[in-house]
């Protein structure tokens, strides 16, 4: 068995390498291709799909685009209503989905296991089933506001950003991280007479590291990239995410350099951010699974 | 402590659930000057209502078959029996879904709504196609990823890269890769095959247009249970390799005795969530195809909004999403129970 010849070996490399290149080449094609299409006018962007051309940043190269899809389509506003609804979710996410978790693992409470197993029954719940009828539910709601009283929640920033900021699986992350923490040092902390929240703030947030990066990469990608909520809810230019601004682009008459230049503005700052805490990315979606 | 966060959910995840149940017996309209009226089931027999209809040639006089122009046996009208028939009242309003010639007549399934039963189909078939293949090719990847190479994590990061672009962003990028004309897929194609093959219309061809956005999906979202198996591979106690190896296993069997038994929670997991996640089919039909070309890509939730959005009827969209959580939960109970531990 233990016989393999130098040769065969780095053979056998040679072809782990070679699948593997292969492989990676299939996913990244079309990533390169739209980041180097949305530098080349539409005309040579065409033309150049017929040859390895079109992964090469080859020919009339300017940042033309970009200016385009500025011009057609408020991008600036976009952006800014997304960070703005994708950023306070997931703080706001992090602040009580830690905190009832919290509250599910340390403290005793009437009633707690069957909130929690209420809260964990909802992850059979596929978001789609229950879209429409909150959008009605969410066309009565009351918001108490600098004018009093208003009813409808439609065309808001509030109606992307208040339904997702509890979730069952963002609650279940915590509780499975609090439940490893060492339990005698919170029993310590409430023997010395510290109160809960003294113990959450102190104690438990400060070891949760780990949990809080999982928890705010999974938020921020399900936020960033959702379609289905915002393109009910957001008749109103005002308030649209980037990805409801998409359908200023797919008209008729495709101008496939501006949209090309309008994916890459979107994509590549997430792609980037992904590539710099690649582990962490890796990670966190490694964890929902280990205790399935 | 927990209390903002139980209130949230109550109010936007529980309560919208129950109110689906409850629209669904109702006429409830987004916007209606009218309050709602309860009606009953009448929501899911517009949507499920179906019927088998047996039709026999027409007879003359003397008993014999009428042939029509073609020469072939004449039979009844459909549409004379489904619009407002007083003999067959339980045929109203129903049109032909699929027949077949049986006898000297045709038997015809007749359903009240053939673009939901389309969808519902579409939707099956994306689900039990995806499922299998998307696990399956998860799992190659992870054991490929989970060698021992230098740079091995480079690779790991690439494959993950499409999970994390928005499957909005990706489905826009591949309608031009699927374009008949200038569609990259096309001009490959015909390079490879110096030209010999058809430039085809992937999407705008009734029998392409699902198996495109099924590839599409599957290479968007594989690297995500690639990192599932793999966590589950990780998992797997080294010592238990190296005893197969002194026992001089082959791959084979070391996959199949050693690995594949230690993945089998993973395994369920995987399952389940891939599903789950394929039911919820929209986003890639709503940018690449609106359900078309002859409703060959309409989906359950793509049906949903169309109707609870789109023409502001809430109660049928409710309707449909009960019917769609009905299923979900259904198909992950019955998955539950295949694959339980068995005593």
């Amino acid at each position: 068995m233990a016989q393999i010849s130098q040769d065969n070996r780095g053979l056998r490399l040679v072809v782990r390498y070679t699948v593997l290149c292969l492989i990676a080449a299939i996913f990244s094609f079309p990533l390169i291709f739209m980041i180097i299409s949305s530098l080349k006018p539409s005309s040579q962007l065409l033309a150049d799909a017929h040859s390895f051309r079109a992964l090469l940043p080859v020919g009339d190269i300017s940042l033309q685009n970009y200016f385009d899809a500025f011009k057609r389509a408020p991008v600036a506003l976009f952006v800014f209503n997304s960070v703005l609804v994708t950023g306070v979710t997931v703080i706001a996410s992090l602040a009580l989905c830690s905190a009832a978790a919290f509250a599910f693992t340390f403290v005793h409470w009437k009633g707690r296991d069957l909130a929690l197993t209420v809260i964990l029954a909802t992850l059979i719940v596929p978001f789609e089933t229950i879209a429409i009828p909150l959008l009605l539910e969410s066309s009565k709601l009351p918001w108490i506001g600098a004018g009093g009283i208003t009813w409808g929640w439609l065309n808001s920033y509030r109606v992307q950003i208040v339904p997702f900021i509890a979730d069952g699986l963002t609650i279940y992350l915590f509780v499975q991280y609090f439940k490893d923490l060492p339990a005698e040092l919170i029993e310590a902390a409430r023997v010395e007479g510290a109160s809960w929240f003294a113990i959450y703030r102190r104690i438990v947030m400060p070891l949760s590291g780990p949990v809080l990066a999982t928890a705010a990469i999974l938020k921020f990608l399900a936020m960033y990239n959702q379609y289905l909520w915002p393109i009910m809810v957001t008749q109103e230019e005002q308030y649209r995410p980037v990805m409801v601004g998409l359908q200023y682009f797919f008209q008729l008459n495709r101008a496939w350099g501006e949209i090309m230049a309008y994916l890459s503005l979107i994509t590549v700052p997430v792609l980037a951010f992904y590539l710099y805490l690649q582990k962490a990315f890796i990670a966190s979606i490694a964890s929902t699974g280990v205790k399935g | 402590m927990a209390g903002p966060a139980i209130a949230l959910i109550l109010v936007f995840v529980i309560a919208p659930f129950f109110l689906a149940v409850g629209f669904s017996f109702t006429n409830q309209r987004l916007v209606s000057p009218n309050p709602a009226e309860f009606t009953g089931l009448s929501n899911y027999r517009q949507l499920l209502g179906m019927g088998v209809l047996h039709l026999d040639p027409l007879k003359d006089a003397a008993g014999a078959v009428v042939l029509d122009d073609q020469g072939q046996p004449k039979l009844p009208e459909l549409r004379k029996i489904t619009r407002k028939n007083p003999d067959y009242p339980q045929f109203d309003g129903m049109r032909e879904w699929f027949s077949w010639a049986s006898g000297e007549g045709r038997t015809y399934v007749l359903a009240c709504d053939v673009v939901f039963m389309t969808a519902i189909i579409n939707t099956f078939i994306f689900v039990l196609v995806v499922a299998p293949l998307q696990g399956g090719l998860a799992l190659g990847l992870a054991l490929l990823i989970n060698q021992r190479l230098r740079g091995i994590n480079v690779f790991r990061a690439i494959y993950f890269m499409p999970v994390v672009v928005s499957i909005v962003v990706v489905s826009l990028l591949w309608s031009f890769i699927y374009d008949q004309r200038e569609g990259i897929l096309n001009n490959l194609l015909s390079a490879l095959s110096f030209g010999t093959m058809p430039r085809v219309d992937w999407l705008g061809n009734p029998s392409t247009a699902l198996g495109a956005i099924i590839f599409m999906s599957v290479w968007q979202a594989v690297g995500f249970h690639m990192v599932i198996w793999l966590s589950g591979l990780q998992t797997i106690s080294p010592t238990l390799y190296e005893a197969g190896a002194i026992e001089g296993a082959s791959k084979w069997q070391t996959f199949r005795y050693i690995t594949w038994p230690g993945l089998r929670n993973t395994a369920v997991l995987v399952l389940v969530v891939i599903t789950m996640q394929a039911f919820g089919l929209f986003s890639q039909i709503d940018v690449m195809t609106k359900g078309g070309p002859l409703d060959s890509t309409q989906t359950i939730v793509f049906q949903a909004i169309q109707r609870g959005y789109g023409k502001q009827d809430i109660s049928a969209g409710s309707a449909i999403s009960v019917i769609l959580f009905v299923i979900v939960l259904s198909v992950s109970l019955i998955q539950r129970y295949l694959t339980r531990e068995k005593a």
